[in-house]
């Protein structure tokens, strides 16, 4: 591939851990190909400081392949930086120009405090989970895969909401830092499905409950989670959300 | 010393009389017996899931910020199942002798039936879990094949198979902790293996948060830690994955086994660049409908779609008629080199091949026309339709591919080349999945057992939830029952204090160095030396080289090493280090086994044995074993041999021809 060299300023959110306070660093990188992943940018970054005798920019980051949820970089004012359906660890340096100014923070939100740099607790996505984010099967012996033929644009929808990769970012992007998509997603993988279905009522109202607890904002339908979603999770699932809280208000058995 | 404890009997009853016999534990004894479990994806999760359900009291660890991010999640192509729903021939016996021939007859009958056994388990468990598979437009579930086999027995879900399993067992696992039948330790590293009267009973972790060390009992220790791909640097592995669990095993007592046993898979995307901090793997799954070829003419210019149908060596195909573009993993990846050493090779590397998907959208757009009931459809208007079919089945990979390298691989072909992805050797285990250590278990990639010297695409995903399932929690039972008179010993004790105690010297001697270069610089250096040495082929004097560079690598990393920060805080610098003084130390093993097997098979090719046809030559008179090393000292090993005896499949050269 044709490829040329970049000189940018990375301008990155710095705080030591989750008591003090944080401030923003600015570094020059030099001769940054653009066929580097962002996260390549930042290994190189990263080694310099450390020659230089600084400390690295502690960030979370695991498979590189756009999977495991767990890279988390607000760049430029987005979630995953500038390329739309994509992780911050897919975007490649070809989407900054020579020159450029690179703004680099944490995922913000009250639901998830810094630990350090860029890396935040994203623990409360887990305990939203626990709290009904499954189907109540022992391990066992299961029915026939087949023996429950289930409609494939069902299968399909459900497999669309089940892609969440939980990075997060949704509520990255909301101004209301609510997580109501990563919630929507869930119910809604579940709730498609006819195994889903005995649970149906109190897996949403026992999930929705944790999100509140956990300290999530309230959802204004804004977009900004679909917009900035790495997987592509339909705002649609919102509103199956809604229409499942709402039937589940009416007729659970509390 | 190696006992592996089959089950007498024909091999199609070992398992349901081994179940039948094997002893067990009371619900309310099980809720005295403490289990730990260190990882979580595949067998991990579902290991832990499955024990805590049983009652047992189950702590779970892993380095992410959640079990969901283990790197399970990024197996693409499918999980194989032996359910013969296409009624093309598939069975039971099947997916055994596909994965033992598979293998090159380098794993044990034995564990691979009772994985053929269980294989259909797993799927019904999965769909109960709400697992979505693809499913087909009468509601029953979608096939695909893959390679090593001629039937279609590869469950899937898009190309996301593995995030889907590992989610479901997520799922099961987030559930115990809700029951608070497991308690889950994320962003915790296990650092070393307890031993109390030589039994595994806890380890030390350390909190990577705070960066302090923990003391955690268990009457028994599951390492399900994954591979050990990242010895290599680049390779299709997420960046923490590591052999350390496993390494602090092995320094135990933990024999393991075929280390040179590495898998390297023939689609992934070639390096760019020496920025290059990990590479991604295109699904074997494309291998069902792109082809493989390169220029048959030497230093061709030509871009690909240039150049015509006569100029272009699909060397697969031509190699191997019977499988084609569809033989095992090994079989293609030498392939690709073979061609690439030759001249052959694509792109500014010339370190590539091509996979090419216009036939394959052709072919789906006239199948879509002809469902259309239309003739004389326009070339145009069949290619369009043939890229939606296309899209709908393998978009996601195409979409990744296009943000890496920039390219459209809906019209040009993909360039693809060879890449460290799957490890076969591990922690030797017996049939009950324990190791050399009594209380010492480990499960999915993380052992050796199913594999041989070459894994099948589909199975990965398979071994592990087959042992987190279905197998770990029927023999661990088996050994616990004789444990429910022993206490939870207190972590006061001193072996717990003298374990802690050493990992507290080790990383202060590792924070002590204060030397120039990065933990980052030594791992790009020993992957170097493996990749060269101890990758897709090997030679005695090569491997001898390997072993005294890495020696030397060794020394100069103990003395010369810098890690930033201190100890007790976040320090992901420090992580690294940890994990790369493992990866040295693995490193020389894997050059110290490749060396002693003198023969070639699955992943293992020595240069030395080979068929004047250029395939790997077995030499199953002297190494129908498995080598599984026990550690002496400081580069030293003992080797033990496991006879590998085939009473049910006789082994014979591999022909995929």
């Amino acid at each position: 591939m044709e490829h040329t060299h970049l000189n940018l300023t990375v301008k990155v959110w710095r705080q030591k851990n989750n008591q003090s306070k944080g401030q923003f660093e600015s570094y020059p990188v030099k001769n940054i190909s653009t066929e580097m992943s962002f996260l390549e940018m930042i290994d190189v970054l990263n080694e310099e400081l450390i020659v230089d005798g600084k400390e690295p920019i502690a960030f979370d980051h695991d498979c590189r392949e756009g999977i495991c949820g767990m890279c988390s970089m607000y760049i430029n004012g987005k979630p995953h930086g500038p390329w739309q359906a994509n992780t911050t660890c897919q975007l490649h340096m070809r989407a900054f120009k020579d020159g450029d100014t690179v703004v680099v923070e944490p995922w913000r939100a009250a639901a998830f405090p810094v630990i350090k740099d860029l890396m935040v607790d994203r623990s409360a996505f887990d305990r939203i989970v626990q709290a009904g984010g499954y189907v109540s099967v022992n391990t066992g012996n299961a029915v026939d895969g087949n023996s429950l033929p289930i409609n494939k644009d069902k299968a399909d929808a459900s497999f669309a909401a089940a892609m969440c990769i939980g990075c997060g970012a949704c509520v990255a992007a909301c101004k209301n830092s609510s997580a109501m998509l990563f919630l929507s997603a869930k119910v809604s993988h579940l709730a498609l499905l006819p195994q889903g279905e005995p649970e149906r009522h109190s897996r949403v109202l026992n999930m929705v409950a944790q999100m509140d607890k956990e300290g999530f904002g309230a959802c204004t339908n804004t977009g900004a989670c679909e917009a900035t979603c790495p997987k592509e999770i339909s705002i649609s699932n919102i509103a199956r959300l809604n229409q499942e809280y709402l039937t589940a208000s009416l007729v659970a058995d509390k | 010393m190696l006992d592996a404890k089959i089950p007498s009997g024909p091999l199609d009853n070992k398992w349901t009389d081994y179940k039948g016999h094997c002893k067990l534990v009371n619900p309310a004894n099980k809720r005295k017996l403490e289990v730990i479990v260190v990882g979580t994806g595949l067998a991990g999760a579902s290991a832990a899931a499955s024990l805590g359900e049983l009652g047992y009291k189950v702590k779970a660890f892993c380095f992410q910020d959640s079990p969901r991010r283990a790197h399970s999640i990024a197996a693409q192509g499918g999980i194989n199942a032996a359910k013969n729903y296409q009624n093309d021939g598939d069975s039971v016996f099947r997916l055994f002798y596909d994965t033992i021939k598979g293998g090159d007859y380098r794993a044990r009958e034995a564990n691979v039936h009772r994985l053929a056994e269980v294989s259909g388990n797993i799927i019904d468990q999965c769909v109960a879990q709400g697992v979505p598979f693809a499913r087909e437009y009468g509601g029953l579930l979608s096939n695909r094949s893959f390679g090593g086999t001629q039937v279609q027995r590869t469950f899937y879900a898009a190309g996301q198979t593995g995030q889907q399993l590992l989610i479901g067992a997520y799922q099961a696992l987030e559930r115990q902790v809700a029951l608070g039948n497991v308690t889950m330790y994320t962003r915790h590293e296990m650092l070393e293996v307890v031993k109390i009267d030589g039994k595994a009973r806890g380890i030390i972790a350390r909190d990577l948060v705070k960066g302090n060390l923990e003391r955690h009992f268990g009457h028994a220790v599951l390492l399900c830690t994954g591979g050990y791909g990242n010895v290599f640097y680049l390779s299709t592995n997420a960046m923490g994955s590591n052999v350390t669990a496993a390494w602090k095993a092995h320094k135990q007592g933990a024999t393991f086994a075929n280390p040179c046993f590495t898998q390297i898979h023939p689609t992934c995307i070639p390096v760019s660049g020496d920025h290059q901090s990990k590479l991604t793997l295109m699904s074997e799954s494309l291998r069902n409908d792109g082809r493989i070829w390169v220029p048959a003419k030497l230093n061709e210019t030509r871009k690909a779609v240039d150049i015509p149908e006569e100029e272009r060596d699909y060397f697969l195909e031509r190699r191997y008629p019977a499988f084609g573009n569809l033989v095992p993993r090994d079989v293609a990846s030498r392939a690709a080199k073979e061609r690439c050493d030759a001249g052959h090779g694509v792109g500014t590397s010339k370190q590539a091949v091509y996979l090419d998907y216009a036939d394959a959208i052709v072919r789906y757009g006239k199948i879509e026309a002809g469902k259309a009931g239309r003739v004389d459809v326009p070339m145009e208007e069949i290619i369009t339709m043939g890229k939606q079919v296309v899209k709908e089945k393998y978009g996601n990979l195409f979409d990744m591919y296009n943000k890496i390298t920039g390219e459209n691989p809906y019209e040009v072909p993909m360039r693809i080349y060879p890449a460290v992805h799957y490890t076969m050797g591990g922690l030797w285990v017996d049939y009950e999945l324990q190791t050399t250590v009594p209380g010492l278990y480990a499960l999915g990639e993380a052992n050796f057992s199913d594999h041989g010297a070459n894994r099948l695409g589909a199975s990965a995903l398979m071994q592990g939830l087959a042992d987190g399932y279905f197998v770990i929690p029927y023999t661990l039972g088996n050994s616990l029952a004789d444990e429910i008179y022993s206490k939870a010993v207190e972590t006061s004790h001193p072996a717990f204090e003298a374990a802690e105690k050493a990992v507290s010297d080790r990383i202060n001697l590792l924070m002590n160095i204060k030397g120039k270069q990065t933990v980052e610089s030594f791992h790009k250096r020993l992957g170097k030396i493996i990749w060269d040495k101890c990758g897709m082929a090997r030679t005695k004097e090569g491997l001898e080289e390997a072993i005294r560079d890495v020696q030397a690598l060794k020394k100069e990393f103990w003395s010369d090493v810098r890690i930033p920060g201190s100890i007790n805080e976040m320090n992901p610098e420090l992580d690294k280090a940890n994990r790369v003084a493992d990866f040295i130390e693995l490193g020389e093993l894997m050059c110290v086994d490749a060396l002693n097997r003198n023969e070639s098979c699955g992943g293992h090719f020595r240069e030395e044995f080979q068929t004047p046809e250029g395939e790997a030559l077995r030499d199953d008179a002297n190494y129908m074993y498995v080598a599984a090393w026990e550690y002496k000292a400081e580069h030293e090993w003992n080797l033990h041999k496991e006879p590998l005896v085939y009473d049910v499949v006789k082994p014979s050269q591999r022909s995929y021809k």
